[in-house]
C-alpha cells in the first residue's frame, strides 16, 4: 500500500477484499427448500460435503435463506471473533423462539442478553456448591437401581441433568418440586427443534404441535408450584421466589407464570441436552475402549481411596477422565452447527457474505480436520496429554464449546458436572454395552441432537456405599 | 514475567481471581478480568501460571523475561 492510499484512508479492508467475491455454492438443493431436507436427514454428511466441494467457504440454502459455512481454523477464528453487532445469534435460530416464549433471551435486545451472560451461578466461586449438588443428585438417581440391571442412556441422563441443572441454576427448593414428568415434558420440548422452522416455526405439523403442548404443560407445572408457594407463604429463597417477588409500579407481579417458565426453560436449555448427550457418549466411548476405561476406573479408585469427597476432586484435575470427556466432545459435539445472522457485510479473505445471510461453522466437521488432529477419526484421549495438547494448540479448531467471545459460558460448569457424575457412576457400578458397539448413534432429525433409542447399557454394583 | 489478556475471550468467570487474588480481579459490571500487576513479582509467579492454566476461556498468557 502506498502512502497516498493510507492518507486517503484506504484501509486493509479494500486491499483484502476488492469487490468481495460471493461464496461458492454447494451442489444439490431443491428449488424451494434448498438443502433443508438434507440438513434434517444427514446433516453431518451435508456439512462435510460442503467442505469437500468448496473448501474454506461454502454456501448452502435453508429454504430461502443462504447459509455460508466457514471451515478451517483461520475462517473459524474470523467467525468467532466477529462482534455481536455484526453477527447476531438470536436471528439465526428461529426454532428457539416458540420454545423460550415471548420476551425471553432471544426475543430480547443484545444489551439484555449480555446481562444474562453475567449469570452469577456460573462464576467460579459457585462451583464447589454445584459439584456437591451434582454428586448428591447422581447418588439419588442410582439409589433405586439395585444390584444389577439395564438403563436407557437417553432417559437416564436426560432426567439426571434436569435435576442437576434446575438445582444448580434455579435452586434446590425448586428442584425438589420437580417430578419425572417435568423431565419427560422438557424432552418433548427439545424434540420440537425441527429445522423446518426455517420455513415457518409455526407450521401445523405434529412435532410443532407437540412442542407447543409440551410448553403449555411446563407452564402448568410451574404455575402449580407458584400457587402452592403463594398458599403457604413460605419463603424458599431460590430464583423462583425472587422472580415471584418482583413487582411493577402498580404493585402487580412483574412476571407471569408463562414468562418465568420461559426464563427457566432458556436457562436450562443450553446445559441440558448438551450435558446429557455428552455423559451418554462418554460412557459409550469408555465401554467401546475397555483398556482406557480400566485406566479411568483405576484413576478414580486411587483418588477416592482415602474417602475424599467428589466435590473436592470434581474441581481439580482428573486427567484421564477429563481427556476421555474432551475426546468424546470432539467426536460427538452436542451442537453440530453454530450459526449467526449477518447484520452488516462480513468479509473473509476475498469473500464477502452479504448482510441478511446466515453464516456458520460446524464443530462436527471442524473437530475432525486432519490439519488440527492427528488421525482424527480415532478415539485417542492421549491427544490432550502433555506434549500434544491438540485442543490448546488449536483453540479455533477444537470447538465443541465454540470459541472466542461467544464460547459457551457453561463450559467449566459442564466439565465439573461430568467429572462429578462419572466419579459417582464409575465408583459405584461396572457398566457393559447391552448392544453391539456400532448400534449407538445419534438422531439427527432435529436441531437438538439426541441419542437414538434404543441405547441401553447393563450395570452391576461394585460397591453399595455412597461416596462422600 | 508479563501477563497478557485477550479481552475478546475473557468472560469474567473469575478463576484467575481465585487462583491469584493479588494479581487478578473481576470487573463485575463488564464481566472482564482486571490485571492488577502486569509484571508480577517472583513470589506470585507460580500462582499466575496456574491462573493461566485453569482459565476456562484461554484468555490469559504470560511471556517470561
Amino acid at each position: 500500500m502506498t502512502t497516498v492510499d493510507a492518507a486517503v484512508g484506504v484501509g486493509t479492508d479494500a486491499v483484502v477484499h476488492p469487490g468481495g467475491r460471493p461464496p461458492p455454492r454447494v451442489s444439490g438443493g431443491l428449488p424451494v427448500l434448498g438443502h433443508l431436507l438434507e440438513l434434517r436427514r444427514q446433516p453431518i454428511e451435508l456439512l462435510s460435503r460442503a467442505h469437500a466441494e468448496c473448501g474454506e467457504v461454502a454456501e448452502l440454502r435453508l429454504a430461502r435463506l443462504p447459509l455460508v459455512m466457514l471451515y478451517g481454523e483461520e475462517a473459524q477464528e474470523a467467525f468467532f471473533r466477529a462482534p455481536e453487532e455484526q453477527l447476531d445469534q438470536a436471528a439465526a435460530y428461529p426454532f428457539m423462539k416458540p420454545i423460550f416464549g415471548e420476551g425471553v433471551v432471544f426475543d430480547a435486545p443484545p444489551e439484555r442478553r449480555k446481562e444474562a451472560l453475567r449469570n452469577q451461578s456460573l462464576r467460579d466461586k459457585q462451583m464447589r456448591g454445584h459439584a456437591e449438588v451434582i454428586a448428591h443428585e447422581t447418588e439419588r438417581m442410582v439409589e433405586g437401581l439395585g444390584k444389577e440391571g439395564e438403563i436407557d442412556l437417553l432417559d437416564f441422563f436426560a432426567e439426571l441433568t434436569i435435576y442437576t441443572s434446575s438445582a444448580c441454576l434455579i435452586g434446590k427448593p425448586f428442584r425438589e418440586e420437580l417430578t419425572p414428568e417435568f423431565a419427560s415434558v422438557y424432552h418433548e420440548l427439545e424434540r420440537g427443534t425441527d429445522a423446518i422452522a426455517y420455513v415457518n416455526p409455526h407450521l401445523p405439523i405434529p412435532s410443532f404441535r407437540k412442542r407447543d403442548r409440551a410448553r403449555r404443560r411446563l407452564v402448568e407445572l410451574v404455575t402449580a408450584i407458584m400457587e402452592a408457594r403463594k398458599r403457604t407463604g413460605q419463603e424458599k429463597g431460590d430464583l423462583l421466589d425472587i422472580l415471584m417477588r418482583v413487582r411493577q409500579e402498580d404493585g402487580r407481579p412483574r412476571f407471569s407464570a408463562d414468562e418465568i417458565t420461559g426464563m427457566f426453560i432458556s436457562m436450562m436449555f443450553a446445559g441440558h441436552h448438551t450435558t446429557s448427550g455428552t455423559a451418554a457418549w462418554t460412557l459409550i466411548e469408555l465401554l467401546r475402549h475397555p483398556e482406557y476405561r480400566a485406566s479411568v476406573v483405576n484413576e478414580l479408585d486411587q483418588l477416592y481411596a482415602d474417602g475424599s469427597e467428589v466435590s473436592y476432586h470434581a474441581l481439580r484435575e482428573i486427567p484421564l477422565l477429563e481427556n476421555a470427556i474432551k475426546e468424546t466432545l470432539r467426536l460427538h459435539p452436542p451442537l453440530i452447527v453454530l450459526m449467526r445472522k449477518v447484520l452488516y457485510d462480513f468479509h473473509y479473505k476475498s469473500w464477502t457474505v452479504a448482510a441478511g445471510k446466515l453464516v456458520g461453522t460446524s464443530p462436527a466437521v471442524s473437530n475432525r480436520l486432519p490439519e488440527c488432529f492427528r488421525d482424527p477419526e480415532r478415539f485417542d484421549p492421549g491427544r490432550y496429554g502433555e506434549g500434544r495438547e491438540e485442543d490448546r494448540l488449536h483453540p479455533f479448531g477444537w470447538i465443541p464449546f465454540g470459541a472466542g467471545r461467544h464460547r459457551c459460558v457453561g463450559a467449566a460448569f459442564a466439565m465439573i458436572q461430568l467429572k462429578a457424575i462419572f466419579s459417582v457412576l464409575l465408583e459405584r457400578f461396572e457398566f457393559n454395552l447391552a448392544q453391539p458397539p456400532a448400534t449407538y448413534r445419534n438422531d439427527h432429525s432435529k436441531m437438538v441432537v439426541q441419542l437414538a433409542q434404543p441405547c441401553r447399557v447393563r450395570y452391576a454394583c461394585r460397591r453399595t456405599k455412597a461416596l462422600a | 514475567m508479563r501477563i497478557h489478556v485477550d479481552l475478546d475471550l475473557c468472560q469474567g468467570h473469575g478463576t484467575c481471581a481465585e487462583e491469584a487474588p493479588e494479581v487478578f480481579a473481576v470487573d463485575e459490571k463488564e464481566s472482564k478480568v482486571i490485571v492488577r500487576l502486569e509484571q508480577p513479582p517472583e513470589a506470585l509467579r507460580a500462582k499466575v501460571r496456574s491462573a493461566v492454566r485453569f482459565c476456562p476461556t484461554g484468555a490469559l498468557s504470560v511471556t517470561e523475561d
